[in-house]
Parts: structure tokens; sequence; C-alpha cells
């Protein structure tokens, strides 16, 4: 195999001409900078990168990306995704789509390209909002939220979209935030190592419909407290003197955090997202609470299975290394085969 | 003894028994034998929605109607001349479709007091004279089965199941078939279980030898070969036909195929079929839904492939909003939509013509595609490859209408040569196609087809964005600018109306006729039928059959108005009629029925006569 050719892309390249139309303040203009920056270092030509997206704020995305891309329709961006990539294994396809797009209206489709392992890129962008329809709650959103559509606060509980999507059987699981640039491209770098499918929830904020949604994690005073970084390898301990860790309580089920005084260094668990179980991620998912402390953010999970688009390929090449005619004569003989009977 | 052999024209044969006897088997295999000795061949299979519906009961009765003939045929007939009645079930449920002095094989070992009961009949219809009127063949087909397979090394059950072999074989004695093909299969299809071809084989051996000695079958028929244009044949179903037009569609673009489909009766043979033909470069993913299923049919589109869903009404609705999509990105997609009765689950196993309003209407905004239909099995080869030749060649989604007449039923196909199939060679963008040499305008039309270049990922210098936002004319960037938009409608409606679709062509043999009748899809064959019928009493009239919806034949409103009259028969309650009468200005005269079953020919004949009578 030869080297690759160094491309010697830059985040310019990845600017398109379009004009960003998000409100000013918005997350997405962090998360938009901080992927154009990101991309040259893949060293993947534009035009083998494509990114489609759903309907909302976030699906605009693609507009402002100079790749291949298309703005499709609520919710069926994983589909169309599905079809694109498995037809197109030279291709690297990133869906990107939020709270709204992927678990409400999309959630089917969601589900089925993480238990498949389609290899996508998946970037779920949760503000925890409805934006573009300007404000209304959405399955992310705390119970009784009031919004537009629920004065009297919402009754639904809302889903964990890394709970949901290790029960989907998700191989890759990761969550990062808009405001942590280095943090976000660490866990996309290790997404797009990935074969298969990687899902990546980035809190993001929406200014105008539900500011501050996030700012505990944000706010230099108290994100150290707030937050779990967790480092593949190493003892999950956090806080701003470290004072927190987290155990697997005997006899428990679940992970849960204590004072790093309380226990003994071998009890803290050491974080290993190549575990098999998916049990331990989805455990480290339970972890926050609705104030968002004990909020684990980078790659909960990423364990090898091979990517539905390998088998299939693989599926036809094994059928199409038997064939020794051309399409044509190939085609003849599929239309004269079964019971066949000659007038003269 | 030797028995006297009579010449038939032509024979329907209906073979009936509960859903668990193998009828569709049995007739498929008649049906084989039949082709094979160069009859002209149409068929109906009839089966209940419920994989097993309790045994003996009239809603599990499952029927196989074969028509053959020594002359070019048109229909699976209207009532059949025999039928093969495995229970009291199946006879009871067929029965008023037979002619007086119609055949009756009957297995008379399922006629027990608790089969008959499950029916409703009091007494058995054998032993009183409500079957006076047809000549009844009773044969203990069950136990005259087992009582052959005695010294075979198989169950009870399986002896008993192979009673539909006996059937096959005495039907096959009684017209004359060659069974040599009968053997090939059975070997195949039981090549894992020797004991089984032997017992399957002996069960039809006993059948055709039990016609043979038996006095009750005095006369044996032979149907002489079709004159049929020379070429090498095969017996085709519709779906089969169409999925192979879907390989060669590929074949003939140099595209790979991307089928995307969610299993939905009566379409999923498709995906069975063309998940067979990996070799081909055939990619079947069978979706998580409907939605997702068009989804990634269009996605594989965006990718290069040529994109295709399959399904039925029920899935079309819930895919509209995605092919509404591609009418916007302007991308090929062809959908397959095999129409069953509706709406809702109605009567999965039926057919009916009844989703023309949503291929052509059935998307929000102004959303237009193209619409064809094919007219026969066989003809579901062509079609196929006609919506691919229009997709691909217009960058538009098609809605290819077959119905579950023309999928399940079958009829001879002359192979064609593939040399002679359509070229469908498509070429993909690979220049900046703005004056400056260096812009990709992804929406600057061919000023011919109005098709707009299509620019694969992958291909460097034309990267750009698409989407379901309305778009400025060739630049393709987001617009809400008012003209803008009125432009854009008005193309995408031109895209469509302009696209060249050969004239339609009228069948007039006397040359003056004053009433036409039109029909569009699987109704060919019955209409054409029933023109003949009326054309043998010496009256006059003219069939037109379409096979585009939209757009429509240029010369269709001059032929419309170039007579009297003109009839619309549809398995629906019009939808073409109000088509054409708000088109055309024509005032024309519905003719509907929707019962799930294909229309006679012998009721189209008397309202056609009814017609003529009034000019």
């Amino acid at each position: 195999m030869s080297e690759p050719v160094a491309l010697k892309l830059t985040a310019k390249d990845f600017k398109s001409d379009q004009e960003v139309r998000w409100c000013p303040g918005c997350g997405d203009y962090a998360i938009l900078a901080a992927i154009q920056q990101f991309m040259p270092e893949l060293n993947i030509p534009r035009e083998r990168t494509v990114f489609v997206s759903g309907i909302g704020c976030s699906s605009r995305f693609p507009y402002y990306m100079n790749t291949y891309g298309m703005h499709s329709i609520h919710g069926r961006a994983p589909a169309i995704a599905t079809g694109l990539s498995v037809s197109r294994p030279d291709l690297s396809v990133w869906v990107v789509t939020g709270d709204g797009d992927a678990l409400s209206i999309g959630g089917n489709h969601l589900i089925h390209a993480l238990r498949r392992n389609v290899n996508l890129k998946i970037l779920l962008f949760n503000n925890r909002i409805y934006g573009l329809t300007k404000g209304q709650y959405s399955p992310t959103s705390e119970v009784g939220k009031v919004t537009k559509s629920t004065p009297a606060g919402s009754a639904d509980a809302p889903f964990n979209p890394l709970s949901l999507a290790l029960g989907a059987e998700a191989s890759f699981v990761g969550r990062t935030i808009d405001s942590d640039r280095k943090h976000l491209q660490s866990v996309l770098r290790a997404a797009a190592e990935h074969e298969g499918s990687a899902f990546v929830e980035i809190y993001q904020n929406c200014n105008i419909f539900n500011d501050g949604a996030f700012e505990q994690l944000k706010d230099p005073s108290t994100r150290d407290d707030y937050l779990i970084r967790l480092e593949h390898g190493q003892p999950i301990t956090f806080g701003a003197e470290g004072q927190f860790c987290v155990v697997h309580p005997p006899g428990g089920f679940g992970l849960e955090v204590r004072e790093t005084s309380s226990v003994r260094p071998e009890e803290i668990v050491v974080h290993d997202a190549t575990v098999t179980d998916p049990a331990y991620a989805f455990a480290l998912s339970r972890l926050p609470g609705l104030d968002l402390r004990n909020t684990p953010i980078g790659v909960f999970r990423s364990v090898a299975r091979p990517s539905y688009d390998s088998v299939v390929q693989s599926q036809l090449a094994a059928a199409k290394a038997k064939v020794t005619e051309t399409p044509e004569q190939q085609l003849a003989g599929l239309l004269g085969s079964g019971d066949t009977w000659t007038i003269l | 003894m030797t028995k006297q052999i009579r010449q038939l024209d032509r024979v329907v044969i209906r073979f009936a028994g509960d859903s668990g006897d193998g009828m569709q088997l049995t007739g498929d295999r008649f049906t084989s034998e039949t082709a094979q000795l160069g009859n002209d061949i149409s068929t109906l299979p009839n089966f209940p929605a419920e994989i097993r519906a309790p045994a003996g009961t009239l809603p599990g009765v499952s029927s196989f109607q074969v028509h053959f003939a020594d002359y070019d045929i048109l229909t699976p007939g209207d009532a059949p001349n025999v039928l093969v009645a495995m229970n009291p079930a199946a006879l009871k449920a067929n029965l008023a479709d037979l002619p007086r002095g119609a055949d009756i094989i009957v297995n008379t070992d399922e006629f027990t007091k608790r089969n008959l009961a499950k029916v409703g009949y009091q007494t058995s219809p054998l032993d009183d004279d409500s079957l006076a009127g047809y000549v009844v063949h009773p044969v203990a087909l069950t136990s005259m089965t087992v009582g052959a397979l005695a010294a075979h090394q198989v169950s009870k059950k399986d002896a008993e199941r192979s009673k539909n072999m006996f059937a096959l074989g005495l039907l096959s004695w009684m017209y004359s078939r060659p069974y040599e093909s009968t053997l090939r299969f059975l070997e195949t299809k039981f090549a894992k279980r020797p004991e089984l071809v032997a017992a399957n084989v002996a069960a039809f051996k006993a059948g055709w030898n039990f016609g043979e000695t038996t006095e009750d079958f005095a006369v044996r028929y032979e149907v002489k070969p079709a004159k049929m244009k020379p070429g090498t044949y095969r017996n085709i179903t519709g779906n089969a036909a169409l999925s192979l037009g879907l390989v060669a569609a590929g074949v003939r673009s140099g595209l790979p195929v991307f089928l995307g489909a969610y299993p939905i009766t009566p379409a999923s043979d498709i995906l069975h079929e063309l998940s067979k033909h990996k070799r081909f470069g055939v990619l079947t993913v069978q979706a998580e839904d409907e939605i997702a299923a068009v989804g990634a049919a269009l996605g594989a589109s965006y990718g290069g492939s040529l994109g295709v869903t399959t399904t039925s009404g029920p899935g079309v609705a819930l895919k509209s909003e995605t092919i509404s999509l591609a009418v916007a990105l302007e991308l090929p997609l062809v959908i397959v939509d095999v129409q069953r009765a509706g709406p809702s689950t109605g009567m999965p196993t039926k057919t009916e013509q009844a989703d023309l309003n949503m291929a052509l209407y059935g998307r929000h905004g102004e959303a237009p595609v193209a619409v064809i239909a094919p007219r026969s099995p066989s003809d579901c080869f062509f079609a196929a490859l006609e919506a691919a030749r229009i997709a691909l060649t217009y960058r538009t989604p098609v809605i290819l209408l077959s119905d579950n007449y023309v999928a399940n039923g079958s009829e001879p196909w002359l192979l064609p040569d593939v040399e002679s199939l359509p070229d469908l060679r498509v070429e993909f963008a690979t220049e900046p196609n703005g004056e400056d040499g260096t812009t990709f305008l992804p929406y600057l039309r061919d000023p011919e087809t109005l098709a707009r270049p299509w620019a694969i990922p992958g291909t460097a210098g034309l990267e750009h964005r698409i989407g379901g936002l309305e778009k400025a004319d060739k630049t393709g960037d987001i617009s809400y600018d008012p003209a803008n938009h009125d432009f854009m409608v008005r193309t995408r409606a031109a895209r469509i109306e302009t696209i060249p679709v050969p004239d339609i062509e009228v069948e007039d043999p006397d040359g003056d006729a004053r009433v036409l009748v039109l029909g569009w899809g699987s109704t060919y064959g019955p209409i054409g039928a029933a023109c003949r019928s009326v054309r043998q009493r010496g009256l006059s009239i003219a069939q037109a059959h379409l096979r585009h919806l939209a757009p429509m034949p240029a010369n269709l409103g001059e032929v419309l108005r170039s007579y009297d009259r003109v009839v619309i028969p549809e398995m629906n309650l019009g939808q073409l009629a109000h088509v054409i009468r708000a088109r055309y200005l024509v005032d024309a005269i519905s003719y509907n029925q929707v019962r799930g079953l294909p229309f006679t020919s012998a009721e189209l004949e008397t309202t056609l006569e009814e017609v003529l009578k009034n000019v």
C-alpha cells in the first residue's frame, strides 16, 4: 500500500460560500468552527466527505461545509445516509442531527443505523429544545419544563441519548460540549477512526429558547466539580481537586460517585471504553443527576464490530468474484433460466 | 382400456383446496407442464392473507386458476371448465363460479361430517342432487395417495401431504401434459430428502395411472400448441419479470441497482428475487420501515446508484414525503407500487387499481412525478426498464403501478435479446459547468431534457450541497425569492410534462368503430378479450391502453375526441376517468368494479354491448 498523500487542507478549505444563518451566539457556530478546523486532520479529500442532515437548526450544517452535502427531511438522515454509505464504501459519511430530529421523529432510523453498525459518524447536537419551530419542549427536555407547548410544564420523561444509543447496540458512544473545542475535536477524532457507527452527543447551547441549559458544565467555577472527563486507561476521578471518583459498589448493578478520600485507590474504576458488555458504558451514562452533576464526557464505549457496510460489500464481492461472463452474457443467462421452451 | 381422445381449443382449470394443501404449487407445476407443451397460458392465483387460516374453513381456501389454449389468450378465463376441490370448503367457495356442465373432481376423503359441518353443509353435496348440473368425479385422493405410498419410508403425514401430486398426476393425464419438468422439479425441491422425492413422484404417477385405468374418466383431452412467434419462452409472473427488468436496467445503465425495501404483500417477492442477484452488483437492504427503505434508495441514488424501492399502497403513503424530497433534489428514483385492495390493510392478497390518484397526486406541494403501469405479467419487465429509463434520463422519481393481478399472475414470455434492450447509460457530471470554468451549478439544466447534472460524491471540484429547501435556479442555493419559486415550480412541472412518451395506439381492426375502450395497467387482458368477443358478434369497437399515466401520450386528446363514446373500465371508482374528463373534457363513461378480483371479460362484454346499443 502506498503512503497516503498529505492533502495539506486547512479549515478554510472546508468553509462553503454560504452565509451562516444561525442566531448570533448559537452554540452551533462553535461546533461548526471546531469541525472545520478538525477535518483537515483526517486527510480525506473534500469530495469524499459527505454531510447528511435532517431538519432543525443543526441540520443547516451541511450548507456551511465545502464538501458534498444533503439537507434532507425531518428525522430521515440516518436512513438516507445508510443508503449512501452502504453503496459507496469509499466515502466518509457524517450525519448531523438534533435532539428532536434524531430522538423524536427519527428515533427509529437512529436505533436501526446503530444496531446495524452502518459506517456513519452521527453527531447529535442536543440543546434540549425545539429551536427552529421556536421553542417547544424536546424529547431531551427535563420533566416539568415550561415551554410554549407545555405552559403547565412538560409531563414527558426525557430520553437519555447515550443510554438509548447503548441500548440500540451502538459500538461507539461519546459525549462532548460545544464550548470545549479541544475536547470536541478529541472525541470526533476517536469517532472518525472508529469502524461502524459512531454516536456523539454534543451538548449545545440554544441561547434563544433554552439559554444556559448546560451552564454548570461550562462555568469555570462549577465545571470541574460537575464534569467527569473520561480517559481510556485512567482511574475515573474528577473535581477541581480530584476529590470525587467513580466506584463499582459491591452488590450493586451500576456505578456510583464517592469522595476519593473515602475509598481505597484500587476501588476506583479505571475507564475502559473497549469493555464488551454495554452495561458498563450504560452505567456511566446513568451517572448524571437532573442538576447535571457527575456528567461524564469523552468516549464511553468503543468496541470492534464489523460494520454493516463491510459485511454487505463482502457479500457482493464474493458473488461477483465467481463471475466470468460479461454483464450482458450474465443477463441473457438469467433471463433464460428456469423451465424454457423453444418454438421454431 | 383405450381411452377416447378429444381435441379442445381451450380449457380453464381451477385447483382449489385448503391453504396447506399445496394448491399454488400444484397450479404452478401444471402451468409449467402446459408451457412446455406450447399452449398459450394465463394464470390467476387467489389465496388468503393468512398463512394458515383454520383448516377446512371457507376463509382458508386457496386456489390457482390456469387458462390454456391453442391460440393466443388474454386472461386467466372467466369460468373454470374443471374444478379440483380438495375439500368441502373448496367446493363451496368456488361452485358459484362454475358454469353448468363443468367437471368437478372432488377429494371424497375430506367430505367427512366434521368438514361438511365446518362450512355449513347439512348433508354432503355428493349425496344429494345439488351437483346434478355438473359432471362430478368422486376420487378418494388422500387414501389412494396413502395407499400408493404404503411401501415408502415416509410418515403418514408426509404421505397425505403428497395428495396434491396425485391430483396433479391425474390432471396431467387428463390433459395429456408432458410431466418431465415436474419430475425434475421434485428432484430439486426435495434434493436433501430423497425419500420425499420418491414419495412425491410415486404419488404423481399413481394419479396419472389412476386416470388411465379408472372408468370414471372415459375421455382424455388434448389442447394443441398455440401458434406463437418463434423464439425461446419461459412462463413468468409479474413480480419475477419486474425483478428481472430492474436487473436488466442495472446492466444496461452500467449502474449498480440499490433496492431499499420493507416486507409487504404483494411486493415482497421482488425483494426476495433481487436479493439473489448480487453477482450483478444488485444491493438490497431490508430497511426498518417503508420510510427508511425509500430514504436509503434515495441516498444510494445520490451516490450514483439506480435507487429503487418496492412496496404496496400503504408503503407508498409512508414514502410520500421522501418522494417529494426526491422531486426537489431531482435525483433518479424508481418506486414500485404493487397495488392491493385498500384502504388501510384492506385485502392484502387481492387486486385493485385504486392507487392511481395517490401516484399522480399523493404528495405535498406541487410534486409531479412520472407514472407508468404494466399491462401484463411479462410486460412488467419492459415497464421496469422504461421506469428506469425515465428516472435516469430525466432525474426524477418514477412510480411504477403494478398490481396483485399482474404481480402473481403468469404468462409465457418470449425472451428478449439482451442487445435489443434500451441503452440506459448516463453520464455523471465531471467538470464545472459555470461560465467561469470553475463554478459548479447543480441546477443548471440540460435544455432538452431539463435534467440537472448528476454530480456524485467523490467527484473533485464539484462539491455542492442540495436539500429540500427551495433552490435558486442554476446555483441551487437556498432561495425564498417569489419569482424564483414560481419559476422552479413551473419548471418541475414542465420537466415531467415534456418527457417524450410513445403515442397511444388504437386497436380497431374493423376501422369504423365509434366507441373506444380506454384502460390502463392490468385490465388490458380482460378488456382485450371482451373487445374480441364483441367483434366476433360483428360489432366494431376500438381499444386503447395507457402505459404512461404521467405524462400522458401527446396524441391522447385527439384519439379520445375522434370517438362518439369513450368507456373507461377500472378496478377503482373511476380515477382515470376523472383525470380524462378533467384534462380532455371528454364525457367518458366510467365502468368500475372493486371486488379484489380482475374483471371477467364476459361482464365487460355485456357493458360494452350496452354502450354500443346506445351510440
